[in-house]
């Protein structure tokens, strides 16, 4: 059963290959969806009663927030590794229209999507018309 | 099997479809988006498409694409997606004593399934775990429900986002959009005082340390920003009730 699952995906994992996804790729995407599980399933995986210790718990309700801030500000804010040097950037002022926007509506029904849209309406005249 | 014929026969089956189907448009518009922006961040299109279907957490894989076509380790990429997904660990902690009464590949598969729309969705109709079996098999066949629906209404409209971004001019600058919509969720978890100091402490610690290889500055802005506030909510004279996750 298991030799059977492994060769069929051993054959999978080659065609992709032929096909522009390199091994690598391919066994980050499997473990990334194996995260997904465990992230979304976490406390109900042990059949027992358990609980973190304090300080994870607390460190839960930090960690998204700065992930994602450390993801995004380093896109926005530098050029080939140089911190930009001036206001006439496109990013910038999309992600302040699109915060703009975000607060306006209080964060209420679709305020991400309405955020993306308000962003890229900023974004595409400033980028693809001026070059910023 | 989770997927069996108590739970899509139910009316609370039906009801869960309904429920999640009238915000489809949203899920639709935000999965073609993501799937568009996977290809203009410089992803494959083969490697989009398995990405979508294997990853299945929008603001993970958007994430994780900088520090993966960075050249980041592979363990760099996966704490920067796990980290992006830490709000389900929270959710998962809430919709513990609704599931436990199942067997537990059965509980893995709703968890994979519960993105944050069929979470909220689920607590807003059943606000209390059930007490007995009956109710169990109908809060059940509704999560399924909602999360199957959210899960095909994703996929199909990532992939066809993924399949669209063939005809957009990478010129046009369109992988943006993913950035944009990181900053979204950004913004919705920006709601006490030690959460803006966490966001901020990681920002300015990412850029920086933006010369570290591999894309290292994203897990330093993580480390150092999740320590200060630790550090820093022991003399925060007062935390507030708010602040409680």
């Amino acid at each position: 059963m298991t030799d059977a699952w492994m060769a069929w995906f051993a054959e999978a994992a080659q065609w992709l290959h032929a096909q522009g996804l390199d091994p690598h790729t391919l066994l980050t995407f499997v473990l990334m969806g194996f995260l997904t599980m465990v992230a979304r399933s976490f406390f109900f995986i042990p059949d027992g009663e358990w609980t973190l210790p304090r300080w994870a718990q607390r460190g839960l309700y930090y960690a998204p927030i700065a992930a994602l801030t450390a993801v995004v500000v380093p896109e926005v804010v530098l050029t080939q590794g140089q911190l930009i040097q001036t206001w006439e950037d496109a990013r910038l002022l999309a992600m302040a229209a699109g915060a703009v926007y975000f607060f306006w509506r209080k964060g209420q029904g679709q305020a991400v999507l309405g955020t993306i849209v308000v962003g890229m309406a900023v974004y595409l005249p400033l980028h693809m018309g001026l070059g910023w | 099997m989770f997927w069996h014929a108590p739970y899509y026969r139910h009316p609370c089956f039906r009801e869960g479809v309904i429920a999640q189907l009238a915000i489809a448009p949203g899920v639709a518009a935000w999965g073609l988006m993501t799937g568009v922006a996977m290809v203009k961040l410089g992803l494959g299109v083969t490697a989009s498409l398995v990405m979508t279907l294997v990853v299945f957490a929008g603001s993970a894989q958007l994430a994780a694409i900088p520090p993966l076509l960075g050249g980041a380790p592979m363990w760099v990429v996966l704490v920067t997606a796990f980290c992006v997904n830490l709000r389900f660990v929270v959710f998962s902690a809430h919709l513990r004593r609704y599931m436990m009464h199942l067997p537990r590949w059965h509980r893995l598969t709703m968890g994979y399934l519960s993105g944050d729309l069929p979470y909220v969705l689920f607590i807003q109709r059943f606000p209390q775990p059930a007490q007995d079996a009956q109710a169990r098999v109908e809060q059940m066949a509704y999560l399924c429900a909602l999360g199957s629906t959210n899960w095909a209404t994703w996929l199909v409209f990532n992939l066809a986002g993924v399949l669209l971004a063939q005809w957009i001019p990478a010129s046009w600058g369109f992988g943006f959009a993913g950035v944009l919509a990181l900053s979204g969720l950004l913004w919705s978890l920006a709601d006490t005082r030690l959460r803006l100091i966490s966001a901020a402490t990681a920002g300015v610690a990412a850029v920086l340390a933006a010369d570290l290889p591999l894309k290292l500055n994203i897990l330093v802005g993580i480390v150092t920003a999740v320590a200060l506030c630790l550090a820093l909510e022991k003399h925060v004279d007062r935390v507030s009730e708010a602040d409680a996750p």
